[in-house]
């Protein structure tokens, strides 16, 4: 059984806004009968207000989750102007409905899509930009580009966190290598230009201050939070880093191995060999 | 308390009473090893060995042929493995598409751990090809592993026929008889089959307890590895209570078994022929006849099935679904695939499982509850165009 919030048991059981707007300004739909979920949301803009939302309706083909965040969806955009509704991320509906669980993020990124759909379809382009690039995944038709967008917004890194938030390798797998090519050239995109040239053998503190930060970033706190942990940098006094944990790292008893074996072999991997690692009770 | 109607009975079942109540002693003052050798143990051992003949009769094997397992996936496990590990020489496995995931996700293990396995297909109706079997049979076959009865359809298939089959090669037939037993009557006497796993919690026996026939004579060797119980093919200090309880409800399977094909069948084709007529974009998925008494999968075209559970269970109505949105594994059922069923009616589709526990109230009060659940979920859905011209398709064909 799905581990529901209350306002998604709320939304689903007792939606608002369903039904269609006949005379809409902007129209989106996303999802297909055969994903398992489709979505249909109708924009009217008041046209003397700003071209505010004045109102919202949807239908949704789809589970308990779905029918929550098109329907949470319809009241976070109503009085909003389109570039201020065009900033709501999939984040933001989940958020609104108190958290969703983790394998029906996708039910938020469908509402997301679903007002981009709409408000390119009011400016009068054929199709939301997600719709271009190759197709990766072929069970759901899921394209790198769009693989490449929630990689980039919700910070993931794992291929299940990919399926979870975008269905992209739920059905055969045989795109798991391709979707974990995906993951890796986000994230190599963004930190190899310093990364790369690391371990130099002198160098400034602001230099290695810089190396710590971009190694915890990028190769320390994935892993941890995969298990639901976290941690912060605190200091740097010479060649002692003090960090602090959070999450389930900070409650567990094998962190301080966690904090030697992972933290302290990474920095030293990637930044310099004289670093140790101390971990300061916040 | 809330209503409760319970008919998710393929998923487990409410322990029967008088099981319950034969397990109670063995919990208290009863708690003796039955291994040990002064009497207060002791005792056991002979507890244990009439639940091992209450298990045997309800199938029609002799006790000696009966050893008791945690449950049907360590059964299907011991099965399994044990079969291949007493005949090294041969690699090549045949199952089915359809089969549970005890079974399957086994098979599909070992297919990448040196063995080759063979999937048969089934036909829109759930049935398997015997042709296709006598295709995949080789001379390295070592196993045939399938299941009698569908736990997502019901549907049954030939086991005398494969068990037949499987003797004239001198291979192994391990049936997963998990749904089939205390529903349909097996005597394995008669029967071809070599060996058949079973479980307590799918016949009113507590969960984690379950057993294994092997047929005397066939090749197998122990799973589990440890001390001396079960013969020596079983290790583990034995689950006295559960036990007794599974030995007590499988006399009463054996006791209420005609009910299954009387009671439990009327209830089913009552149900399923009043939610058929009245949902006009309903449909069944399984073949009609070959089916077990208690089981119904219906689709509701162009609805899916979470919402629909969902809004039964505000009901108080406990069921469950084949849509991806249930699974964790965001495709529909492996099984309705298999069957090919369209993905417009595979991610609708609702599972009721009724038990000898059922009344024709709570089948009332369930037909009462379907139409405006379908009707509310058809609301919201943006292809309500779509159903509304499938039912127009229905009434003119009626």
């Amino acid at each position: 059984m799905w581990d529901y919030t209350d306002k998604v048991k709320d939304y689903f059981l007792h939606p608002r806004n369903v039904g269609e707007i006949k005379d809409a300004d902007a129209v989106g739909e996303v999802g297909a009968i055969a994903c398992g979920d489709a979505l249909r949301l109708y924009l009217k803009l008041d046209k003397k207000n700003g071209n505010r939302i004045a109102d919202a309706k949807f239908k949704t083909f789809g589970c308990g989750s779905a029918i929550a965040s098109a329907s949470a969806l319809t009241e976070m955009v109503m009085g909003k102007t389109l570039e201020e509704a065009e900033k709501i991320t999939n984040q933001d509906i989940a958020d609104f409905l108190g958290g969703l669980p983790p394998e029906k993020m996708h039910c938020s990124v469908m509402g997301k899509e679903a007002l981009e759909s709409a408000i390119a379809n009011y400016r009068g382009y054929k199709a939301a930009p997600t719709e271009e690039g190759a197709i990766v995944c072929k069970c759901f038709g899921i394209t790198d580009v769009k693989i490449e967008r929630v990689v980039r917004e919700n910070r993931l890194t794992t291929v299940e966190q990919v399926t979870n938030y975008c269905k992209a390798g739920g059905g055969c797998k045989s795109c798991h290598p391709d979707i974990q090519g995906i993951i890796d050239k986000v994230w190599e995109k963004e930190v190899k230009p310093v990364a790369v040239p690391a371990k130099p053998r002198k160098m400034s503190n602001l230099r290695k201050m810089q190396l710590i930060q971009e190694t915890i970033e990028r190769d320390i706190r994935p892993v941890l939070m995969m298990d639901g942990g976290d941690m912060d940098l605190i200091d740097v006094d010479g060649n002692t880093v003090y960090v602090s944990f959070r999450g389930s790292c900070a409650e567990c008893a094998g962190s301080r191995v966690t904090l030697k074996s992972t933290v302290e072999a990474k920095l030293r991997e990637f930044v310099t060999e004289e670093l140790v690692v101390e971990e300061v009770n916040q | 308390m809330k209503k409760l109607v319970y008919v998710d009975n393929n998923a487990t079942t409410r322990v029967a009473p008088e099981a319950l109540e034969a397990m109670l002693p063995y919990f208290t003052e009863l708690y003796g090893n039955p291994s040990s050798m002064h009497t207060f143990g002791g005792q056991l051992y002979k507890k244990i060995n009439q639940a091992r003949e209450q298990v045997a009769s309800l199938i029609g094997a002799s006790p000696q042929e009966i050893i008791f397992t945690s449950g049907g996936t360590e059964s299907d496990n011991a099965a399994i493995r044990g079969t291949l590990e007493a005949n090294p020489d041969k690699k090549h496995i045949i199952t089915t598409r359809v089969e549970h995931p005890a079974v399957l996700n086994l098979c599909q293990y070992l297919a990448q751990n040196g063995y080759e396995v063979t999937e048969l297909g089934v036909d829109s109706q759930g049935l398997l090809d015997l042709d296709e079997l006598h295709g995949a049979i080789r001379d390295d076959t070592v196993l045939i592993t399938i299941m009698y009865a569908n736990n997502e359809t019901g549907v049954i298939f030939p086991v005398e026929e494969i068990g037949q089959i499987a003797r004239e090669k001198g291979i192994t037939f391990h049936c997963d008889a998990i749904q089939a037993v205390g529903k349909l009557p097996l005597d394995m006497g008669k029967s071809t089959m070599d060996m058949i796993s079973l479980s307590g919690h799918k016949l009113h026996a507590p969960k984690g307890v379950g057993a294994l026939y092997i047929r005397k004579g066939v090749r197998f060797k122990p799973f589990m590895l440890g001390g001396h119980h079960e013969n020596n093919r079983r290790a583990g200090t034995e689950n006295v209570p559960s036990i007794i309880g599974l030995g007590m409800a499988c006399e009463l399977a054996r006791k209420y078994l005609p009910e299954e094909q009387t009671k439990v069948r009327k209830l089913r084709d009552k149900l399923e022929n009043l939610v058929l007529n009245q949902m006009l974009n309903s449909r069944l998925n399984g073949h009609k006849i070959l089916r077990l008494p208690n089981t119904t999968n219906i689709s509701f075209e162009y609805v899916e099935g979470e919402a629909i559970l969902l809004l039964l269970n505000e009901v108080g109505i406990c069921a469950s679904s084949g849509s991806a949105c249930t699974s964790g594994s965001l495709e529909p059922s492996h099984v309705l695939r298999a069957m090919g069923v369209p993905f417009t009616a595979a991610h609708g589709s609702i599972r009721f499982s009724l038990s000898r526990y059922n009344t024709e109230e709570e089948v009332n009060y369930i037909v009462g509850h379907i139409p405006p659940i379908i009707r509310r979920l058809k609301e919201i859905s943006p292809y309500s165009a779509e159903i509304e011209e499938l039912e127009l398709k229905a009434a003119a064909r009626k």
